[in-house]
């Protein structure tokens, strides 16, 4: 058993936490915080060049080859710089539905243009009423002539509005299907949300009677109910590492305020009140850490155990994060109220995190299912 | 990183489960199973199993050979410890806890080599059970500031005073002791680590019981009691030192064992809510219950992979980091939210006692209950915990009113 990361994998964090210092500063992601500044297509072409689009995608199609271990590694630093843009819309959901439910000419089409950087997507699930229960889909699809009608409303689709392809979840006769939209030649409305976090685009996405073509089925029946399975793990083990990345940052901020501001004549980390926030602090961090790391490696190495610590992980990692960002934005005081300090920004990541791809009550009735009872 | 068993370790695993299976409290892991419940049986249990564990070569296995140990690897060692928590929890009231955790490491580290030849076999086949005389009624959290005298008479000390708080004393052998042996240097200076056999004359042991009614720790009376000084372990006014040493090994797989009880006892919490009926139906099909029972589950994980890592680093030669402080504050915190869980599974029946003809499973889960108010308070409170991580890991200013630790 061995639970620490090659020399290798350290590289890769040294030259991550390098590449998004420079690239992704907290100035930066304030001025997007104000809409004063967008994620560009430059500095996707930057992480291309890097390989992070192709960390999973097998060498013969363009990619790494890497493993999850090495992506969590990548997703742990993003966390920590709060990057906004469609990193885990595209690598995991999009590119991890192709790589595990395309067919061979689909992959070999579809997986290089991730990998490269030229193209952008994500995949459409949540639903308004039934959120991500598969079962329920109202999104339907259906033969029609030669090929198929798609036809439904998402919602709290990530990145849909950059998204070059959209895979949607859809239900049908069989059960639920993985179906290829290309917004661009479809009748496809995305409407951006307003939301809270302004490190993330959400959308609604309607599809209103799209005809297409049969292939673009990606997967369906029990291939897609496996794929669905996989996709639900991998998002949940990514939202994972980068909550743990964020909360230990987070944490550094509240322990380096707490080691400086002086009041009452001395630094207000003296006192045990704020100390003893602090130490519940690093425990949780600590506690997410190792249970984000085991699901990263669980997800290429262990069918049973990639799904329970992806439900395991995003159950703690959320309450953590939570828990950082609350009792940190209480030390900084009223600095930590104000718009103007950072720390509401991984406040409202983390709400956010946590919320999508199944809350803390669905992963942990996913996880009673899974042990039994 | 990888998380799977090398196939020396697999066969290693599968030899000891196959001896585990043979040598096991008789029943022990079925739901009838009920364990001995006075600490006379605890303790002669323990003495029994110890015994084979030491002659099949499974004790003390990161000690050297010459000391009765197994020196095997520490992967070995997590193994056993793993697959032995469940029995030295759930049995023997961990009453192996202060022997084999903290007795056996502390002479290997600190002893001569007398002391390491005439102790540590002994100790590891279970011919001697320690208990722990460091906490004083007005040393608590506050350690260094105990009062315990040991007074240098020739060969010998002189020592007297009380301590308290001293878990299965009175089924002890031998007791590992903190006494001030010079009362005019500042105070965590003027202590010394004694090795006290509980037979001399003028040791008293009298039983305190605890909220679960179990008289579990004691108070230890000491009046005249000649220890000879070939006991001291270290030299005189390094007890301080002796007491504190960072026991990384036996800690870090001391908890792990504890994971895997607790991992057990999850698992019977969730028989227990399979057959329990709550409103016709079983309490495992009740929604709020179903999410109670995955958070435990989560804690557990997050116990067990948090002791993985420190036995990682172990094992390539490396000393955990903070991962590693944080493991008691997190265990203790985690084995209270659990047992409160099992309670309001329960709902009403939480309270009968064991004798009760409606009770479930003998009444233990109050027991468990009851007993985990101690895990915040035992070796160290939670709020010691949070000071030494905030200072020494975080790097947190220290109180400027505090006067040491």
């Amino acid at each position: 058993m061995d639970f620490t990361f090659s020399e290798e994998q350290e590289l890769l964090r040294q030259s991550a936490r390098r590449f998004l210092e420079k690239e992704c500063t907290v100035s930066f992601v304030k001025q997007v915080a104000d809409a004063e500044a967008g994620f560009g297509r430059r500095t996707w072409q930057r992480m291309a060049e890097l390989g992070w689009t192709g960390i999973l995608i097998p060498e013969d199609y363009g990619g790494m080859g890497l493993t999850f271990v090495e992506l969590g590694v990548v997703l742990e630093e993003m966390g920590r710089a709060l990057l906004p843009g469609p990193y885990i819309s595209t690598v995991i959901l999009f590119g991890e539905a192709l790589r595990l439910g395309g067919a061979e000419d689909q992959r070999q089409r579809y997986l290089p243009e991730i990998a490269s950087g030229a193209l952008w997507g994500t995949v459409a699930w949540a639903e308004p009423e039934v959120l991500y229960d598969t079962d329920r889909m109202q999104t339907r699809v259906s033969p029609s002539g030669g090929g198929i009608v798609l036809e439904g409303k998402k919602l709290f689709v990530t990145d849909a509005q950059e998204a070059d392809i959209i895979v949607c979840v859809a239900g049908g006769r069989d059960g639920p299907s993985l179906v290829l939209l290309h917004p661009s030649e479809a009748p496809v409305r995305v409407t951006p949300l307003l939301i809270a976090d302004k490190t993330a685009q959400l959308y609604e996405v309607s599809v209103d009677k799209a005809l297409l073509q049969k292939d673009a089925i990606l997967c369906g029946a029990q291939r897609a109910r496996e794929v669905i399975e996989h996709l639900m793990n991998r998002i949940s083990a990514a939202y994972a590492l980068d909550m743990v990345g964020g909360g230990q940052r987070a944490l550094e901020i509240g322990v380096e305020y707490a080691k400086t501001r002086v009041q009452f004549g001395r630094p207000i980390g003296t006192f045990q009140a704020i100390k003893h926030k602090c130490a519940e602090c690093l425990m949780d961090v600590e506690g997410a850490r190792s249970i984000a790391y085991y699901a990263a490696w669980a997800q290429d190495n262990d069918e049973k155990e990639a799904t329970l610590s992806a439900s395991v992980a995003k159950v703690f990692c959320t309450e953590m994060y939570r828990k950082v960002t609350k009792e940190v934005l209480q030390i900084l005081g009223a600095v930590g109220f104000s718009w103007e300090h950072e720390i509401h920004l991984f406040l409202k990541r983390a709400k956010r995190l946590g919320a999508l791809f199944g809350d803390t009550a669905f992963h942990q009735e996913r996880l009673a299912r899974r042990l039994g009872y | 990183m990888d998380f799977r068993y090398t196939p020396a370790e697999e066969a290693f695993r599968e030899r000891f489960l196959s001896w585990l299976s043979n040598n096991a409290p008789a029943g022990f892991g079925t739901r009838q199973y009920r364990p001995p419940s006075t600490w006379e049986e605890r303790a002669s249990e323990y003495r029994r199993f110890q015994r084979a564990l030491f002659e099949a070569g499974y004790a003390g296995i990161n000690l050297p050979r010459d000391y009765g140990g197994a020196q095997g690897t520490v992967m070995e060692n997590l193994i056993v410890s793993e697959l032995t928590g469940p029995i030295y929890v759930h049995v023997m009231g961990m009453c192996q806890i202060i022997s084999l955790g903290l007795a056996a490491p502390t002479i290997f580290a600190w002893g001569n080599e007398e002391q390491k030849k005439e102790f540590l076999p002994k100790t590891l086949r279970g011919e001697i059970i320690w208990c722990q005389g460091f906490s004083e009624p007005n040393a608590g959290s506050d350690l260094a500031n105990l009062s315990t005298r040991a007074v240098r008479d020739g060969d010998h000390y002189v020592i007297n005073g009380q301590k308290i708080w001293s878990s299965f004393a009175h089924v002890s052998d031998w007791c590992i002791l903190v006494a001030r042996t010079d009362p005019d240097v500042p105070k965590h200076r003027g202590l010394s680590f004694f090795l006290l056999d509980m037979r001399l004359p003028g040791v008293e042991v009298r039983p305190i019981r605890n909220i679960a009614g179990d008289p579990e720790f004691n108070e230890i009376f000491l009046e005249d009691v000649r220890v000879p000084a070939s006991m001291r372990v270290g030299e005189e006014g390094d007890g301080w030192k002796v007491a504190l040493t960072t026991l990384g090994h036996e800690r870090y797989l001391g908890e792990l064992a504890m994971a895997s009880a607790f991992m057990k006892e999850y698992e019977e919490m969730v028989e227990m809510a399979k057959g329990l009926r709550i409103n016709g139906l079983p309490a495992s099909k009740d929604p709020l219950i179903r999410q109670k029972l995955a958070r435990c589950y989560v804690d557990l994980c997050v116990m067990r992979y948090n002791g993985y890592r420190n036995i990682s680093k172990l094992a390539r030669g490396e000393t955990p980091g903070p991962e590693g402080s944080i493991g008691k504050l997190f265990w203790s915190e985690m084995h209270q939210r659990m047992t409160e869980i099992a309670l309001d599974i329960l709902g009403p029946y939480h309270q009968l006692e064991g004798s009760s003809k409606h009770a479930v499973d003998g009444g233990k889960w109050l027991g468990y209950f009851l007993r985990a108010k101690g895990n915040t308070i035992e070796q160290g409170t939670s709020e010691i915990q949070k000071d030494i991580v905030g200072e020494r890991v975080l790097g947190l200013p220290k109180d400027p009113g505090r006067v040491s630790y």
